[in-house]
């Protein structure tokens, strides 16, 4: 198990390693000096001229290739031009309200969407299954931005059960989770749907296993079998899925933050855009990407460590 | 007395084609530490004969008519889920014909041992150490240390022995097997053939055995029920069909090798022509087609005859044949 862990583990430093290098080469292809467009149109070319030697632009590419790298590995993911803050300490900043969004977007997602999914399996062809079935595919059909907006309008606007915007007093856990209750919502409904029908597929295909009629002929009990002996196995490629999900969610916060005007990432990243503060940009995708890759790791690990086969196969 | 006996069975699928008569009028018995062998070409109903004496015939699978009769005298084609589960696993056990895939893959064996015990008021370590002496018994080497293992960890010869233990640890008065040892090599079959004898005569179980090995019946069965196309064509003590079988699918069987009959390596031999389809049987023989023998009268359903002290065949011709030979 350790051996499959490390493994993972090794592709996902060569995951970040080989992301890191087409950022590299994105920003270097964006159009216009750094210095220049962060400075503004009326810096003097000596000012601009300092700032490119402080970022290190009159170097050769190879070098500032190396140094991105050395720096980043270091933690350093250089200085906001204007405000003159390191970048990483803006970004870690908001990356907790990031976070929290995306855990229980998942937590949504996890919640709600497998056990509809082995209910929809396990009652299969029954109005239950039905309509899971329909709602599973209007969920995945509406985009997260229009969750939003109508979860907005209705149970913020006119039902006013719940606040609207912001993230909550700093301190208070039960305010802090009121206002995560919609954006995550926004952020998680689609994947219900996704997660409910990959539990259905795999489920059903589980329970067509031919130890699952072992298991029916030694009489065991039918909810042992469900969730022990099917559910076990149909949930693997799930997993899977919610890892990749994560990088969906990424990008759906970025509107569910914006229209709940929530601190986080997404923010950050169209604020920083709008202003082309491409320091914090390239800082912000840096730290969501490991945060990605780190997910999908992890996930991984956790189906070696659910599935024997997996963890033999390639731990050893 | 019987530990089970089916009288009549008569099992129908619905299909998009129409209703699929998958078994037709079947009738046979199994004595108390009996072996009754059951032969037949692919697709003749003897899954469906093992799916309906079970309950776990697929959804669109009926029993239309006939009763399936343990030793007790209930019909279990009357009995509820919970009373069918109740049999299932305690009183009649069953070995599948695929090893690789008859065992959770992601559960340990020892947890899937547990849990075929969840009726036994034992403590873990308890059912564990029943676990352990169930594998010792069908020579897994080291079973202590094998039962954190998961299924892959195990070859298609050991799986399909612990299959055997994990079907033999209620001590069930019927064993079923249904093609326990197709997917495994000629040696191997050997060696599971005689660990499953031995195991019988210790537990003193009945089995009902299904194979395509003539061979395999011969040496393992006490009885023998034929099938063909869902009907029980031909039933009787092992001797006496193979040396005077009264019905002509039998007789081709047979014919059709004899020699290799005790070789083992002799699968079931093909005969000219092809099962008719199930959902438009003919109102007579459903074999007289592919007989060499059919007569103007086979366009009638032929009676079961009883041709000797149990010895019955579904043939106009039985008693006559079985003269005739005589
Ligand atoms: N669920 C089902 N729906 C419709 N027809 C079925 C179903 N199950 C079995 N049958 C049909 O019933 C007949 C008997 O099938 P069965 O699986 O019992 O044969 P078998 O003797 O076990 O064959 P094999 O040796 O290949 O395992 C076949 O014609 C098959 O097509
Ligand atoms: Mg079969």
């Amino acid at each position: 198990m350790l051996g499959y862990a490390v493994r993972r583990l090794g592709l996902g430093v060569a995951i970040v390693t080989t992301a890191m290098a087409i950022l590299f080469i994105m920003i270097f292809l964006v159009p216009g000096d750094p210095a220049s467009v962060a400075l503004g149109p009326r810096a003097t070319p000596e000012m601009v001229e300092a700032l490119r030697v402080r970022m290190g632009l009159d170097r050769p590419v190879w070098e500032q290739f190396w140094n991105f790298y050395a720096s980043a590995v270091r933690g350093d993911l250089g200085t906001e031009a204007l405000s003159g803050r390191p970048v990483a300490d803006v970004v870690l900043e908001q990356l907790p309200y990031t976070l929290a969004l995306i855990v229980s977007g998942i937590s949504w997602a996890v919640a709600l969407g497998i056990p509809l999914g082995a209910l929809a399996a396990v009652q299969r062809g029954s109005l239950a299954d039905r309509i899971v079935g329909v709602l599973s595919v209007a969920v995945i059909a509406v985009p997260s931005f229009v969750v939003a907006i109508y979860a907005l309008l209705i149970f913020a606007v006119w039902l006013r059960w719940l606040p609207a915007i912001g993230a909550g007093e700093p301190g208070d856990f039960a305010d802090q989770l009121t206002h995560l209750l919609l954006p995550s919502l926004a952020v998680g409904l689609g994947w219900v749907g996704y997660i409910a029908r990959m539990v259905r597929a795999s489920m059903l295909e589980a329970l067509q296993a031919s130890h699952i009629r072992t298991a029916r002929a030694f009489g065991l009990p039918e909810r042992l079998i469900t969730y022990s002996y099917a559910l076990r196995i149909a949930i693997l490629p799930t997993l899977t899925l919610l890892g990749i999900g994560v990088g969906h969610m990424l990008s759906s916060a970025v509107f569910a933050e914006i229209v709940f005007a929530r601190p986080g990432i997404g923010k950050l990243v169209y604020d920083a855009i709008i202003v082309r503060n491409y320091p914090v940009v390239t800082g912000a995708v840096l730290v969501t990407t490991v945060f990605f890759v780190m997910v999908n790791v992890a996930a991984d690990i956790l189906v070696g460590a659910l599935d024997p086969r997996v963890r033999s196969e390639l731990g050893r | 007395m019987n530990v089970l006996s089916v009288r009549d069975l008569t099992v129908e699928f619905r299909t998009p084609g129409g209703r699929l008569r998958a078994l037709d009028r079947v009738s046979f018995e199994v004595g108390k530490g009996r072996i009754l062998g059951v032969v037949g070409e692919s697709g003749c109903g003897k899954s469906t004969l093992i799916n309906a004496i079970l309950g776990l015939l697929a959804e669109n699978g009926e029993i239309t008519s006939g009763t399936i009769r343990m030793s007790d005298g209930r019909d279990l084609t009357k009995l509820g889920d919970a009373e069918l589960r109740a049999i299932r696993g305690q009183r009649i056990s069953t070995v599948f014909q695929d090893p690789m895939g008859a065992l959770n893959p992601v559960l340990s064996i020892g947890r899937q041992m547990r849990d075929i015990q969840y009726r036994l008021p034992l403590s873990r370590a308890e059912k564990d150490a029943r676990s352990v002496e169930m594998l010792r018994k069908v020579r897994i080497p080291d079973p202590e240390s094998r039962l954190v293992q998961y299924p892959h960890e195990f070859s298609g010869g050991m799986k399909q022995r612990i299959a055997i233990a994990m079907a033999l640890m209620m001590e069930p008065e019927l064993l079923i097997a249904d093609e326990p040892t197709t997917a495994l090599d000629a040696t191997l079959e050997v060696a599971t053939i005689e660990l499953l004898k031995e195991l019988q005569r210790d537990i003193g179980c009945a089995v009902l055995f299904i194979s395509h090995h003539l061979g395999v019946i011969a040496e393992l069965c006490d009885a023998v029920i034929v099938m063909y196309a869902g009907a029980v064509v031909e039933r009787g003590e092992i001797g006496t069909i193979f040396h005077h079988p009264a019905h002509p699918y039998t007789e081709r069987l047979l014919e059709c090798d004899p020699g290799r009959l005790h070789e083992r390596v002799g699968r079931l031999p093909t005969i000219p022509g092809e099962i008719p389809d199930l959902r438009q049987r003919p109102a007579g023989c459903i074999f007289a087609p592919r007989c060499h023998r059919a007569e103007p009268r086979c366009a009638e359903p032929p009676p079961d005859r009883s041709v000797g002290p149990g010895h019955v065949a579904r043939c106009w011709l039985a008693g006559e044949t079985a003269e005739a030979r005589a």
